[in-house]
């Protein structure tokens, strides 16, 4: 069967959920689909028949050969099953597995309809946003093998990686936050209605309902200032043992203060105590953590290299293949690796073409052919048939694993708190404290009632709640506008780095060049048309990146190939037209030119033994990048770091503007250390990579960005995930992230004003509970408005965010 | 004034039992997958054969 040109505009789109066709698609009656999923849900609405569902297992087409189901026997190694099952009582068990290919409601259908396909699975939930399966299964019906077999007969293979295995649970930790939330919100609403005699103003005949209420309040207060407020104690502590004020201990004092004054009214009988305004400090400085908690669940960025490797691989032993854990694996042992498994360790290759895609650990796209005898390093992936291989170190040992560990001893420490909160707050509890004390200094000895009122009332009014919250929800709103343009970051605290950022480093391969695009042209005679057309039709069958390259190039007419072959590493073989060509390495093709020079990738051509030329691969730099660069570069210094040679030198010198380091051939502790000296010159330095190669830069630098063309798939462990198809818009990042800044500190101002207020009555020793519960709440809100409210508009002004009509 | 007191008092009981709720939702992890009940919903014949 002939297959249709892969680019048609029309066809780009799946029939079913409309989403853009990525790698794999799924051909049904003339239609073409994202996944499975989508094919077997047009089928059963086509057919208004759930029965024919049943038929998907039958259909030999999609169960997996014997040797692919092989792929996971590891499976029912006992140890490996203890760690993946969650729980397991003996005859029912519960797994959790990550599949990547999770990305539309059909999916979720088609997932939690498992029980239908096999009669041991009895219920299976899907949650979309982390994109992972729970499974509760009958262990004497079906086994965790056959699920994952089931799984990746309909397209939904689950990402097995050491990594999954020692996964800590986040959920508890939110879980406490929204206990507290509740707690606070429900005493605030109480604590409002129990103060309304207080508020009204009641005469002296109701003067019981009064202390009944109060009483009621002091209750409330309780929890709230135990319980609700635990957080703040414990950061301000933590704070003050090494020696820093942050901005918790001010608000830890104002918490203990707003207790400890509304206690000792309330039990004295004589004032109404500020239970209200400490509820609702709370309330509202516990919504602005959780706004900004925003995380991505489905995006990973502490990856280690366990994260890449297999659980288990299969050993050979003589002529007998066994599955062992990965971490049973030692010298010596001959292990099979099969097409698109990962090299687990530094192993010699004895049987086997070897065709080694590094791309995860170098960036580079282009597989390496490896002969026998040689030397293939961990984190290779092998794109051709089986190979074997003999282990030469153990994984531990590993040169990737090594790489790894060094880096991760200079991994730093990045800060939930924010420093420009931590600098603010510093001067503010000073000045604050002095002020107050001062007042006590000034009121005792005329009065010590009134002394003791100003002097807490200060610092219960003075408590910078609105610094506390300005931050939350004016990056938490920032965080949401970049995660909408495809830029995730790990946390709130990146946004203030990015604003600070005066040093660029940018890989080459992947980050500034795209990853799976290259310029390709021509160099020999001048192809005819037919000969466009047959060069055209034998690259691609192939599934080499180069000949996809070339083929997206050429766009000719599909014609018939006969005796198509294709030698791995070497070329492609294939007669049309009864002529044959030959297209490949130089020596496959006889090539008689000139030996190809290291700095691209050649693809000859000949034609019944005649040579015709030869394709050249070059990166393409990726579009728009001249003007980024030219805006990223005002104000800032840039560098490149390439792990390729000197070549792109020139066309890199008259892209990026005078005086940027152009740096060649640089290994990955080359760039680390690279980072490293520009941070000695006091550079804030952010480092924007993509391969495993740059894993040490990005954890060196300030601000490690990573670049990848799926977000939910590979990275380098980050401070932030930018899709490869929003690394164009850097600089409107950068620009943002300073503008959002701006917004923080115009909020603290406003801040300060209501303060200034505050202390302006407390200094006379005339705060009363009503004006705090007016006061204290109105600029919490003030602030939650002006932040979040200005940030949508600027983010919509600067084209971020779409106005919505 | 006294019919304050009470419905005060009652409004308080049933502000309780909202907090209660509130409490058991997050605990039955209600509030840990957010997006995908959404969608479920939406689908007919969800029912597990037994």
């Amino acid at each position: 069967m002939e297959k249709t040109p892969a680019s048609t505009d029309k066809l780009s789109l799946c029939y079913h959920c409309g989403d853009t066709l990525r790698g794999e698609r799924v051909e049904h009656d003339g239609k073409l689909f994202c996944c499975s999923g989508c094919k077997v849900v047009f089928e059963i609405l086509q057919q208004n028949d759930l029965c024919t569902y049943y038929d998907l297992e039958k259909n030999p087409g999609r169960t997996p050969s014997a040797l692919e189901a092989n792929r996971f026997s590891f499976l029912d190694d006992a140890t490996i099953q203890q760690q993946l099952v969650q729980f397991s009582d003996g005859h029912t068990a519960t797994v959790t597995l990550s599949l990547p290919a999770v990305h539309c409601s059909s999916c979720i259908w088609l997932l939690e309809q498992l029980y239908k396909l096999d009669a041991g699975i009895l219920n299976s939930r899907v949650d979309f946003l982390k994109k992972t399966v729970s499974i509760t299964y009958r262990q004497d019906r079906t086994s965790l093998k056959s699920i994952v077999i089931l799984l990746t007969s309909v397209g939904y293979e689950p990402e097995l990686s050491l990594d999954a295995l020692n996964k800590p649970k986040e959920s508890e930790i939110t879980r406490s936050l929204y206990y507290k939330i509740g707690v606070a919100g429900f005493c605030f609403g109480n604590s409002m209605l129990f103060s309304f005699p207080e508020y009204l103003g009641v005469d002296a005949s109701e003067q019981l309902l009064r202390e009944v209420f109060s009483y009621l309040n002091l209750l409330l207060g309780i929890p709230v200032a135990t319980y609700c407020s635990l957080e703040y104690y414990r950061s301000a502590w933590g704070g003050l043992r090494k020696r820093v004020i942050n901005i918790d201990l001010p608000i830890a004092i104002g918490i203990v203060l707003l207790f400890g004054r509304s206690a000792a009214d309330i039990l004295t009988g004589s004032g109404a105590g500020f239970i209200d305004s400490l509820c609702g400090l709370l309330f509202f400085l516990l919504l602005g953590r959780v706004f900004q908690s925003k995380t991505y669940d489905r995006m990973n960025f502490e990856r280690s290299y366990t994260s890449y490797f297999p659980i288990a691989v299969t050993t050979k032993r003589g002529g007998v293949e066994t599955t062992v854990p990965l971490s049973a694996l030692s010298r010596g042992q001959r292990i099979v690796v099969r097409s698109n498994e990962i090299v687990p360790a530094d192993a010699m290759l004895l049987q086997g073409n070897a065709f080694i895609d590094y791309s995860f650990v170098t960036g580079e796209a282009a597989p390496v052919p490896k002969v026998l005898g040689e030397m293939i390093y961990a984190g290779g992936r092998q794109t051709g048939g089986a190979i074997e291989l003999e282990v030469m170190k153990e994984v531990s040992q590993s040169y990737l694993t090594q790489l790894w560990n060094n880096f991760r001893h200079s991994a730093r420490e990045l800060g939930q708190l924010s420093e420009l909160s931590t600098t603010v707050s510093k001067y503010f509890t000073t000045v604050v404290l002095a002020v107050s004390l001062g007042v006590l200094a000034y009121w005792l000895p005329k009065d010590t009632v009134t002394a003791i009122n100003a002097f807490t009332g200060i610092l219960i009014v003075a408590c910078p709640c609105a610094l506390a919250i300005a931050i939350p929800f004016t990056l938490g709103t920032t965080l949401r506008v970049f995660g909408r343009n495809d830029f995730y970051l790990k946390n709130t605290a990146v946004i203030e780095l990015l604003s600070k950022i005066d040093t660029i480093v940018f890989d080459k391969t992947g980050t500034i060049t795209y990853a799976k695009r290259s310029s390709v042209s021509f160099t020999g005679t001048e192809l005819t048309s037919d000969q466009r057309d047959a060069v055209f039709s034998i690259v691609s069958g192939s599934v080499h990146p180069v000949s996809q390259m070339i083929a997206e190039h050429l766009q000719g007419t599909k014609s018939i190939v006969d005796g198509f072959t294709e030698t791995v590493g070497q070329g492609i073989t294939g007669t049309v037209g009864g002529r044959t060509y030959r297209i490949g390495a130089r020596e496959y093709v006889g090539a008689l030119a000139p030996a190809t020079p290291v700095n691209e990738t050649r693809s000859y051509v000949s034609e019944d033994g005649r040579q015709l030329g030869y394709f050249s691969v070059k990166n393409l730099y990726r579009d728009g990048l001249p003007a980024m660069i030219a805006e990223l570069g005002a104000g800032r210094k840039l560098a490149v770091v390439s792990g390729d040679n000197e070549s792109e030198r020139p066309r890199l010198q008259s892209m990026f503007p005078q005086g940027t380091d152009l740096l060649f051939n640089q290994t990955p502790t080359d760039k680390l250390e690279y980072v490293r000296s520009q941070q000695q010159q006091g550079k804030r330095v952010l480092m924007v990579g993509d391969g495993l190669n740059d894993a040490g830069a990005l954890l060196q630098s300030n601000l490690g960005i990573a670049v990848t063309e799926d977000v939910v798939h590979f990275s380098p462990a980050s401070d932030a995930i930018i899709s490869s198809t929003a690394f164009i818009r850097l600089a409107e990042f950068l620009r943002f992230s300073r503008l959002s800044m701006r917004i923080v500190i115009a909020s603290f101002v406003m801040a300060f004003l209501y303060n200034l207020v505050g202390i302006y009555f407390a200094l006379q020793g005339m705060l009363t509970p009503i004006m705090a519960a007016i006061l204290m709440p109105a600029s919490s809100i003030t602030i939650v408005v002006f932040t979040t409210v200005t940030t949508n508009i600027l983010a919509r002004r600067k084209g971020l965010l779409a106005w919505r009509s | 004034m006294a019919v304050i007191a009470v419905l005060i008092g009652c409004s308080f009981i049933i502000a309780v039992g909202f907090l209660l709720a509130f409490l058991w939702s997050v605990r039955s992890g209600q509030y840990d997958d957010k997006y995908t009940p959404s969608v479920r919903i939406l689908f007919d014949e969800n029912t597990k054969q037994s």
